[in-house]
C-alpha cells in the first residue's frame, strides 16, 4: 500500500472507450471538489461556516466515476458528506458554498446547511444527516421509476457505518424482493467517525451483506481510480436499466480529513502514517497519470486546470460573500406545501 | 343518503382516489392478498392489481421511507400501518424525512403521502398496542393530523388527505371500523381545519374526537342533559390544523371548557387546547379548563385496570360538574 499501484495495461491503452474530453472533465471535476473542500476547511476555520461540515477530500473519484456512469435524469442521494456528489451531479458550486454560509442564494435558501444539500432540477435528492435514514428514500425513488415504467436508476450512496443500521437492511431486502433499479454504493472509508469497520461490523467485506438478500454485489478496491469506479458502477447501472435489479457496490476509499471539521485528521483511531500512506493513492494523482500515459494531457494542462479551478472557487466565494442572508420571513416558508 | 361503515367509507375514499389519479397507490402489511388486517382495503387488489395494491414485509421504516422517496419524485402513496403503534418503528422516516423534507430542502421537495391505520386502545392489548399517538405527531411542524369520528368524515377527510401535498397522519379507530352512518351521495371532500358542532349547548363546551367522542363524550352529554346541563359538543376532526375559531366561539358562549381525549395528560393535545383557550378566551372563562385523559401510566392488560385508566362517562360527568361548581 506504500506505492501507487501499477495501472493495468488494458485500462491505460483503451481507457474503457471513454472519450478523452470526458476523462478531462472528470479530472477537472475532482480537482474542483478538492479545491472547493479546501476552501470550506478554510472558511470553517474562520468561523464563517457553522454546524457540522464533512469534507470529501480523498473520495473524489467515487463522485466523478459514479455520476459519470449515469445521466442527468437519474437520481442521486447520499448522506451528510455530500458536497462532492452534489458538485458531480451538476449542482451549482456557488449555491453550495452560499448554503454553507447560510445565505439566501444557497441550494436550500439557508434552511439545510452543509448536510442537507438538495436540487430538484438536477435530481439530487439530498444530503441526509441521520445515518441510514436516506436509504429507504433512495429505494423509493427507484420504486417510482419502475412504477412509471421509466429507465431511470437511483445511485444511493452511504458510508460504511450505515451498513449496520436497520434501514439499510430493510431497503436491500425490499429492493431485491421487488426488483428496484437502485445501486447502493458504500463509500467505505474504513471509519465510521472514530470506529473502524472491524469494530462495527461482523462482516469486514461489506459488499458481502448483499448475499443475505440474494443481490448482486461487487467491490471496487481501487476507489481512488475514477476509471475503475466508473467501470463497475456503469455495469450495475446498465444491469438495473435492463432488468430493474439492484446492486450493492462497495468502494474502498479513504478520507483525508477528520470525520467532520470538528475532528482532528487522525486522532486516536488512526495513525499519521496511515493517512500519509493513503494519500499516495490520491485520486487526482492517479487520474493525472492515466491522462499522461495515454498522452491526453501534459503538465501544462494540469497547470491550466489549477488556474481555472482556482477562478471557479474564487467565484464561489465572491458569489457567497455578496449574497444576502435569508429574509426573516423565510422562517415560516416551506413548512407546508400549498 | 347511503349508510356505510367507517371501514367501507375509507375503502370508498381510496377506491375513488385511485381511480381518479394513477399516481396514488397503497402499500402496507396484508393490504393486498389478505384484503387488509382490518379489511379496509377489501377488494382493492382485484380492482387495481398488485402494481398499486402492494403487500409489504414487516418493515415499517423500509416501506415508509420508500413511500417518502416515491412521493418526493411525484407519486402519491398511501402507507397503511397495521396499527399506529407500529409507526414508532418508522418514527425516523415520518419525523425526520416526511415532516421536514419541504423545509429542509428549501422548497425543493414536498412529500404528498398519507400514513393511515388504526390508533388507540382496543380491548386488552396492553401497553404497546393501545396507544393514542396524535399529540406525538401533532408536535412536529410539517405534519397534518386527522382523526375522523364517523363514516362521512372518514371518507371526506381521507380523500382530502390523499389530495394534500403534505404528509398526513390519518388515525382511524380500531374499535369503530364497523360503525355505520350516513354519507353524502357521490363525490365530496371535507376540508382540513374545519371542525363540527355535534350538538349545540349553552352551559359547557366539550371538545373531543375519534372514538372517545362517540363512545364516551356523546353518552356523557346525554346523561348530563338528563340532569339539566346543556353541553356544546365539538369534534375538531383534524388535530392539526385545529379549528381554533370554532372552539373559541363556543367557549365565549358557554364560558366553560372540558377536553376529553384518549391520550396521556402530559403534553397532550388537550394541554395545547387549554393553553390556546386561556390565551384567547381568558376573560370569558368562568372556571379553569378541565381535561379528561388516560391515566399517566402504560395501559395495563387486565380489564379492570384498563377501564380504570381510560376516560369514561363518569370521569367526563365529574369534570363537567367541576367546571360548573356543582360539587363541593
Amino acid at each position: 500500500m506504500n506505492n501507487i499501484l501499477p495501472l493495468t495495461k488494458s485500462v491505460t491503452t483503451n481507457l474503457l472507450g471513454i472519450a478523452p474530453k470526458i476523462l478531462l472533465k472528470w479530472y477537472d471535476e475532482m480537482l474542483l471538489i478538492r479545491r472547493f473542500e479546501e476552501k470550506c476547511a478554510q472558511l470553517y476555520g474562520m468561523g464563517k461556516i457553522g454546524g457540522f461540515c464533512h469534507l470529501y477530500n480523498g473520495q473524489e473519484a467515487i463522485a466523478a466515476g459514479s455520476v459519470g456512469a449515469i445521466t442527468s435524469d437519474d437520481y442521486v442521494i447520499t448522506a451528510y458528506r455530500d458536497h462532492g456528489l452534489a458538485i458531480s451531479k451538476g449542482v451549482d458550486p456557488r449555491r453550495i458554498l452560499a448554503e454553507l454560509l447560510g445565505k439566501h442564494t444557497g441550494t436550500t435558501k439557508g434552511k439545510g446547511g452543509s448536510m442537507h444539500l438538495f436540487d430538484r432540477e438536477k435530481n439530487f435528492l439530498g444530503g441526509h444527516a441521520i445515518v441510514g435514514g436516506h436509504i429507504p428514500i433512495g429505494t423509493g425513488a427507484a420504486f417510482a421509476s419502475k412504477y412509471r415504467g421509466e429507465k431511470r436508476v437511483c445511485l444511493c450512496f452511504m458510508g460504511d457505518g450505515a451498513t449496520n443500521i436497520g434501514e439499510f437492511h430493510e431497503s436491500l431486502n425490499l429492493a431485491a424482493l421487488w426488483k428496484l433499479p437502485v445501486i447502493y454504493i458504500i463509500e467505505n472509508n474504513k471509519y465510521g467517525m472514530g470506529t473502524s469497520v472491524d469494530r462495527a461490523s461482523a462482516v469486514d467485506d461489506l459488499h458481502k451483506k448483499a448475499a443475505a438478500y440474494n443481490m448482486r454485489s461487487a467491490v471496487i478496491e481501487d476507489g481512488h481510480d475514477v476509471l475503475k469506479v466508473y467501470q463497475t458502477v456503469k455495469a450495475a447501472v446498465d444491469h438495473a436499466r435492463t432488468t430493474y435489479e439492484p446492486s450493492l457496490l462497495e468502494v474502498q476509499t479513504f478520507r483525508y480529513r477528520g470525520h467532520s471539521m470538528s475532528d482532528p485528521i487522525h486522532g486516536h483511531y488512526r495513525t499519521k502514517e496511515e493517512v500519509e500512506n493513503q494519500r499516495k493513492l490520491d485520486p487526482l494523482t492517479v487520474c493525472a497519470r492515466i491522462l499522461k500515459e495515454a498522452h491526453l494531457a501534459a503538465d501544462e494542462y494540469f497547470e491550466s486546470a489549477e488556474a481555472r479551478i482556482k477562478t471557479v472557487v474564487e467565484e464561489c466565494v465572491q458569489f457567497t460573500e455578496s449574497s444576502p442572508e435569508p429574509l426573516l420571513e423565510e422562517l415560516y416558508s416551506d413548512v407546508y406545501a400549498d | 343518503m347511503p349508510v356505510v361503515s367507517i371501514r367501507e367509507a375509507l375503502n370508498q375514499a381510496m377506491d375513488e382516489e385511485m381511480a381518479r389519479d394513477e399516481r396514488v397507490f397503497l402499500m402496507g402489511e396484508e393490504v393486498a392478498q389478505y384484503n387488509g388486517a382490518y379489511k379496509v382495503s377489501q377488494g382493492l387488489l382485484t380492482k387495481f392489481g398488485p402494481k398499486r395494491i402492494i403487500d409489504t414485509p414487516i418493515a415499517e421504516a423500509g416501506f415508509s421511507g420508500i413511500g417518502i422517496g416515491a412521493a418526493m419524485v411525484g407519486l402519491r402513496p398511501i402507507v397503511e400501518f397495521m396499527t399506529w403503534n407500529f409507526s414508532l418503528v418508522a418514527f425516523d422516516q415520518i419525523v425526520n424525512n416526511a415532516a421536514k423534507m419541504l423545509s429542509m430542502s428549501g422548497g425543493n421537495f414536498n412529500v404528498p403521502i398519507v400514513f393511515r391505520g388504526p390508533g388507540g386502545a382496543a380491548h386488552s392489548l396492553a401497553a404497546t398496542h393501545s396507544q393514542a399517538l396524535e399529540s406525538l405527531y401533532a408536535h412536529f411542524p410539517g405534519l397534518k393530523v386527522v382523526m375522523p369520528s364517523n363514516p362521512r368524515d372518514a371518507k371526506g377527510l381521507l380523500k382530502t388527505a390523499i389530495r394534500d401535498n403534505n404528509p398526513v397522519v390519518f388515525i382511524e379507530s380500531e374499535m369503530m371500523y364497523g360503525e355505520k352512518g350516513e354519507i353524502p351521495e357521490g363525490e365530496y371532500t371535507i376540508p382540513f381545519g374545519v371542525g363540527e358542532v355535534i350538538k349545540e349547548g349553552t352551559d359547557v363546551t366539550i371538545v373531543s374526537w375519534s372514538r372517545i367522542l362517540q363512545h364516551i363524550a356523546v353518552k356523557a352529554v346525554g346523561r348530563l342533559a338528563e340532569e339539566g346541563i346543556s353541553v356544546e359538543l365539538i369534534d375538531p376532526r383534524t388535530i392539526k390544523p385545529m379549528d381554533w375559531e370554532l372552539i373559541f366561539n363556543s367557549v365565549k358562549k358557554t364560558n366553560r371548557l372540558v377536553i376529553v381525549e384518549e391520550g396521556w395528560p402530559f403534553s397532550g393535545v388537550g394541554a395545547q387546547i387549554s393553553h390556546e383557550v386561556n390565551n384567547h378566551c381568558f376573560d370569558y372563562l368562568d372556571a379553569p379548563v378541565e381535561r379528561v385523559t388516560q391515566e399517566d401510566v402504560p395501559l395495563p392488560y387486565a380489564h379492570n385496570l384498563e377501564i380504570a385508566s381510560l376516560p369514561n362517562i363518569q370521569k367526563v360527568i365529574r369534570a363537567v360538574r367541576k367546571v360548573m361548581y356543582l360539587d363541593s
